[in-house]
């Protein structure tokens, strides 16, 4: 019996396993706590449905401890793979004290936290670029090996910041792997409506180093994809441009409705490729995951969204005059 | 103690701290073998190597952006803006990234970065060489604004500049590069951002400046005295966050203010320093508070006549003292 596909790129049983449970726990989050905000108990959520396999397959090429992360506001599953919870994303969600991205000062999706090396960002898209650019620079003045993951939308793929930091990546042959999430929308704006290219990876021809264009729904080629990507890197041959091709599942955000710039049919034509679908009938028909498997890893999912959002909702606010402090280092 | 003008003072206190922190580098356009086009980096690629005097692309954003992502590694960059009037396209990246990196993750992240630039006119740069830029930086908590007027002010603080934990602008008037000249020691010493300091005892007058103007200020006092007239003259040195406090006392001290700066009037650093003292010592005031600025105009025209018209000098600075301290 010929091997398969994950297989072939060096996945275990148990790792492919492994990247299931965090798709599934990445969109049970992001599910729960759309339930929340309906219910008017977090004020806002920003999506990752649909775009679970991207960001799973990407960090588990990705190496915890050593590599950096440049994330964009969407990267919910990246950073659970690097070491995030659920009670971390809910923390987050009710701006709580504890959340780990910034003791409840920023939006949800605003991820950060150095024991993670997971670099804080903002809310003006691609500024994270030529920072992901600026770790590199810095680790190979230090004779440190590692590499920088940066993701951001195909919208931000115009933005100047894009293009300055690329740009520097490739004159440095620095090892950044520029990931961009090709979700068809930048808000309401669509694919055709944003670039005149063929595809996001077309652009990296500019800037002299390989751009390739990959099925975002397939963790597995994803992974490949960042694995070659990462190790072009290191090995000196500079940047790459990956572009995952995928569907945003959901509106923009909670504040957000679809309904008036795309039709039903499309989102429910695009909910047939849903990659937590898709892979847990891979996985099935690999003989990976049983009957049995999969209600264990979705019974672990629910519990851990439960309890996280039990702890979150109950855990303090951040004390009010502390909105004062750390706008200089002591 | 040798005396130095103010450019070799910046490249003295770079060339200082490369030496004494392998962290530290330099970025920007034409830094290298070229030696910055004002040669502010001078002699920096041949003693640290390409390595850490780096040439960058032409991109401003990129230039900031690539530094934040650095200084958050760990290193110690040291970007340059070639003219302070070319910083616009990196606004995004000083603004909303460097200055907020501490607050927004609860102080997980700093970025200690600085960003040199040179600002001001009076060198034939016309709209584009010549403007002074602070004021659009001046009310940005997160970030630190320094503009010494005196090179062993400029090393001292640029020095604190590149050990600070947060990021800081650095500007530095170019007509001041090779004009101002003053003692300087090769010793290691640092000055600290936030501290005014008084240039020149008085007690008739006060005048706040920064910068090339707060020289005309010291050249007018200097004529003032002989007629009798004793002004008091405090350097800003930092412009973000003031020192209220030397503000304050300065104005105080003799009841009388004139505030100097070549910037626009109109929502410069001069009137936040009047709101200072109208806040907190009006009624030690014997006069209103007075400014001398550079106009309400979009920036400095390039033909001679126009350039001088809008361009302070020594002897609009000494009718202004004059027609105060008369008041």
């Amino acid at each position: 019996m010929s091997k398969m596909r994950h297989e072939e790129a060096g996945l275990t049983d148990q790792q492919v396993l492994d990247m299931y449970y965090y798709m599934l726990l990445a969109r049970k989050i992001d599910e729960r706590q759309w339930l929340l905000n309906r219910a008017g108990k977090v004020p806002f959520v920003i999506s990752c449905q649909g775009q679970e396999a991207a960001q799973i397959g990407a960090a588990f090429a990705m190496q915890k401890d050593t590599d950096y992360l440049c994330p964009y506001y969407r990267d919910l599953g990246v950073v659970l793979v690097f070491g995030q919870t659920a009670k971390d994303a809910m923390l987050s969600a009710f701006a709580k004290k504890d959340d780990p991205n910034s003791g409840g000062r920023q939006m949800p999706g605003h991820f950060g936290g150095k024991k993670w090396n997971i670099l804080t960002g903002s809310s003006p898209v691609t500024t994270q670029v030529p920072h992901a650019v600026g770790i590199a620079l810095a680790a190979k003045m230090q004779k440190k090996e590692l590499a920088v993951y940066t993701s951001f939308g195909e919208g931000s793929s115009n933005q100047g910041d894009f293009h300055e930091g690329a740009n520097f990546a490739g004159v440095h042959k620095l090892p950044v792997i520029f990931f961009c999430e090709n979700n068809k929308y930048a808000i309401s704006v669509p694919l055709k409506k944003q670039l005149a290219c063929e595809s996001v990876a077309d652009r990296a021809i500019g800037y002299g180093f390989k751009g390739v264009s990959i099925d975002g729904n397939d963790p597995i080629e994803t992974y490949l994809a960042v694995k070659e990507a990462r190790e072009r890197g290191l090995r000196g041959e500079g940047p790459t441009l990956i572009e995952a091709v995928m569907y945003r599942l959901v509106p923009h955000s909670s504040d957000d409705d679809d309904r008036v710039y795309r039709s039903r049919e499309e989102v429910e034509e695009a909910k047939k490729k849903d990659p937590i679908l898709t892979f847990a009938a891979y996985l099935k028909e690999a003989g990976v995951m049983d009957e049995a498997t999969e209600k264990e890893i979705s019974d672990r999912v629910s519990k851990e969204v439960d309890e996280a959002t039990e702890y979150a909702e109950n855990a303090p606010y951040p004390d009010a005059e502390s909105y004062k402090l750390h706008v200089y280092g002591e | 103690m040798a005396v130095i003008s103010f450019i070799d003072a910046v490249t003295m206190a770079m060339r200082e701290e490369m030496r004494r922190d392998p962290n530290v580098f330099v970025l920007g356009e034409d830094v290298g073998v070229r030696g910055g086009v004002f040669r502010a980096t001078s002699g920096l690629i041949e003693e640290f190597g390409e390595e850490r005097v780096i040439d960058t692309p032409l991109a401003e954003s990129a230039i900031a952006g690539v530094a934040i992502g650095a200084a958050a590694y760990g290193m110690r960059p040291i970007a340059e803006m070639q003219f302070a009037d070319f910083i616009m396209p990196a606004v995004n990246q000083i603004v909303s990234e460097a200055a907020k990196m501490r607050y927004r993750s609860n102080n997980d992240w700093n970025c200690p970065i600085t960003i040199r630039a040179p600002f001001g006119g009076g060198v034939h740069g016309a709209l584009y060489h010549s403007q002074s830029v602070e004021a659009m930086f001046n009310s940005t908590p997160g970030l630190k604004i320094v503009a010494p007027s005196t090179p062993y002010d400029a090393k001292g603080l640029l020095k604190a500049a590149i050990r600070d934990n947060d990021p800081v602008l650095f500007f530095e008037h170019k007509r001041c590069y090779r004009l101002i000249k003053g003692e300087v020691p090769d010793t290691d010493y640092v000055l600290p951002i936030g501290k005014a300091d008084v240039k020149r005892e008085g007690t008739d007058i006060t005048v706040i400046s920064y910068g090339l103007t707060l020289h005309f200020a010291l050249q007018a006092a200097e004529k003032l005295a002989q007629e009798g007239i004793s002004a008091h003259i405090l350097d800003l040195r930092t412009l973000y966050p003031l020192d209220k406090e030397a503000i304050i006392e300065a104005a105080s001290k003799t009841g009388k203010v004139l505030i100097v700066h070549e910037d626009n009037k109109e929502g410069g650093i001069g009137g936040e320093v009047a709101a200072i003292i109208a806040e907190h010592c009006l009624f030690d005031l014997d006069a209103p508070i007075k400014r001398l600025c550079g106009p309400d105009v979009p920036a400095m025209p390039y033909s001679p006549p126009l350039e001088k018209a809008f361009m302070l000098n020594p002897d609009k600075v000494y009718e202004a003292m004059r027609e105060l301290a008369y008041f």
